[in-house]
């Protein structure tokens, strides 16, 4: 049986090895360190965390100040109020700063499940997309979340990291070399290309198993950076497939499928569909049956690609 | 410096303010004449600092969390050598480095990048926690306007300024009375501040802000107060220095015009004589 990991957990685990690599690594959160899971950090190291309590824009203004003492800072709080209630001083504190700081911003998406719309964010990969400077990463498993976390920490400068709630399936197996920037091929196809950042990338493979069947060859990639983008890897597929999809536990509007879009319609014009949320809020429940209900699975993913027949 | 250098000092830089000003065409100068006194008395007096390696790690910062004030800031770091006079005239002008707010990977001695309001203050804190968290004995100065308390994250920030007990913490709040809109307590009242403050767990003092001797004196209490940061509410006059411009909310954003510029020029030049 597949083995299953959320990201948040390896982000927790990889905090403490890095807190040993690194002396000079201060931890930060908002009175989510138990969810966030850099409580495990704290357990280690109390001397280089701070939880800064329910303020999130003093946790994100404190983290440039820490930072711009020349210490690297990860300090994180759920997707929605890093990105969202934090924005401008992100932009302004950190971003215009080009301060050393990793949000690694967990409960990001739909599979928040059971607290809702208030907590599901699917703008926060848009708004951040905006800040000059950012890097912006949605991890698809637990291990890539480990290499991706640790890669950002080891990096100068700000990093949006976006990590998900729930267990997911491992998609690696650890040998793969994966780096920020890098788009990673998980799967050959010529006729159709799946292009996924987190979650999705799982579902992108049950998909691609699934079109298999019905004499459909599609391709896979990771996208776990969303920016800087993989432009080479985008225009390698649309050059060999002409048939794109993106599939991300996002707003349609701004996130990993924009970007794609963007690049597309600039260099290389080529039949494009996009699974995300349609433009609207969520509601409380199961994870899965929200990502039912809300059109983001393999089987949407699958009917889907009617659109970009012919 | 004694305290007559430090106002003669006060007084050029009120002049390279007034110029810069001028020159740009815009800019604010009711709050950066407020703050002169202020900034002129720390970089000149209180902090640990070397205009000839404005970058290095074991220095004092200062945070300008009241951005619109850069022009007080530049004039300030060119008479203390950080760069030259002239260049500070090319305030706001697309090719210059000084910006309408500052930019601290522009221009040498900027310690933060500000201009939103509450968010210098918040860094700051942050500052003191890293500094800390090193074990240096460097300490770190907050300059915040009056209007800019109504800013939530200021609040935030002093809570946990208080909470991590930050010592090495200074903040001033340069208390005009005046904001944009007209009076503090018309816009929006944030009086009592150190009511307010000392809620949150910090010292507070209150000083004549154009007083150098009180800056001054209220920098070293600070440093000697154990376990708490430090406030001090130094009562200013918005405009300080030219008399048509004191007290008034107008001068808040607004350049002078070239009567408005011999006039106030002719005015620093004459306290200029009297010290």
């Amino acid at each position: 049986m597949t083995e299953m990991i959320a990201t948040r957990d390896a982000y927790g685990k990889a905090l403490v090895e890095l807190g040993e690599t690194y002396t000079d690594l201060i931890v930060m959160d908002g009175d989510l360190s138990g969810s966030t899971k850099t409580k495990e950090f704290a357990k280690v190291y109390p001397d280089r965390f701070f939880n800064m309590g329910i303020a999130e824009q003093n946790l994100y203004g404190a983290a440039a100040g820490i930072a711009l003492t020349g210490k690297r800072v990860c300090a994180s709080t759920f997707a929605m109020f890093a990105s969202g209630r934090a924005f401008e001083i992100i932009r302004n504190s950190i971003g215009y700063t080009g301060a050393n700081v990793k949000i690694c911003a967990t409960h990001g998406g739909i599979t928040v499940g059971e607290d809702g719309a208030s907590h599901q964010t699917f703008e926060d990969i848009a708004l951040m997309r905006t800040v000059p400077g950012m890097t912006v990463i949605v991890p698809g498993d637990g291990v890539s979340a480990d290499k991706l976390v640790k890669a950002a920490v080891a990096m100068d400068g700000p990093v949006y990291m976006r990590l998900g709630r729930s267990k997911i399936p491992v998609v690696y197996d650890g040998s793969e070399n994966i780096s920020i920037g890098k788009a990673n091929k998980l799967r050959e196809g010529k006729d159709l290309s799946i292009i996924a950042d987190g979650i999705m990338v799982n579902e992108g493979l049950k998909a691609a198993e699934m079109l298999k069947a019905d004499g459909i060859e599609a391709s896979v990639t990771d996208m776990h950076t969303v920016k800087p983008l993989d432009e080479e890897a985008v225009l390698e597929e649309a050059g060999k497939t002409g048939r794109i999809l993106v599939a991300e536990e996002h707003s349609v509007i701004g996130g990993l499928g924009s970007a794609v879009a963007d690049l597309l319609i600039r260099e290389m014009p080529v039949k494009a569909a996009f699974i995300g949320q349609q433009d609207c809020y969520g509601r409380s429940g199961k994870p899965d049956q929200l990502l039912s209900m809300y059109h983001m699975t393999a089987e949407d993913i699958v009917s889907k690609t009617k659109e970009l027949a012919g | 410096m004694n305290v007559r250098e430090l106002e003669t000092t006060a007084n050029d830089v009120r002049k390279t303010i007034i110029e810069a000003i001028y020159n740009a065409g815009s800019g604010h100068p009711g709050g950066s004449l407020s703050a002169a006194d202020i900034l002129t008395a720390l970089y000149f007096q209180v902090m640990d600092i070397d205009p000839e390696a404005p970058d290095k790690k074991d220095r004092d910062r200062l945070v300008l969390s009241k951005g619109h004030g850069a022009p007080a800031l530049y004039a300030v770091l060119a008479e203390r050598g950080y760069f030259s006079r002239e260049k500070v005239l090319t305030l706001r002008k697309p090719d210059s480095d000084f910006q309408g707010h500052p930019d601290m990977r522009k221009v040498p001695g900027v310690d933060m990048s500000t201009g939103s309001l509450g968010q210098g203050f918040s860094v700051a804190g942050g500052m003191a926690m890293g500094l800390r968290a090193e074990g240096s004995e460097n300490r770190v100065y907050a300059i915040l306007g009056d209007g800019e308390l109504q800013e939530g994250i200021v609040w935030e920030a002093a809570m946990s300024a208080g909470h991590y007990g930050l010592d090495n913490l200074t903040a001033f709040v340069d208390w005009n009375g005046l904001q944009i809109d007209g009076k503090n307590e018309d816009v929006m009242k944030v009086a009592p501040i150190g009511e307010k403050f000392a809620a949150f767990g910090w010292n507070v003092l209150s000083i004549d802000g154009h007083d150098m001797q009180e800056i001054i004196d209220a920098c070293e209490e600070a440093k000697k107060c154990k376990g708490k940061p430090t406030v001090v509410i130094a009562a200013t006059v918005k405009g300080k220095g030219i008399s048509f411009m004191e007290n008034q909310a107008g001068w808040h954003g607004k350049a002078p015009n070239d009567d408005e510029f011999t006039k106030a020029m002719e005015e620093l030049e004459g306290q200029g004589v009297q010290s």
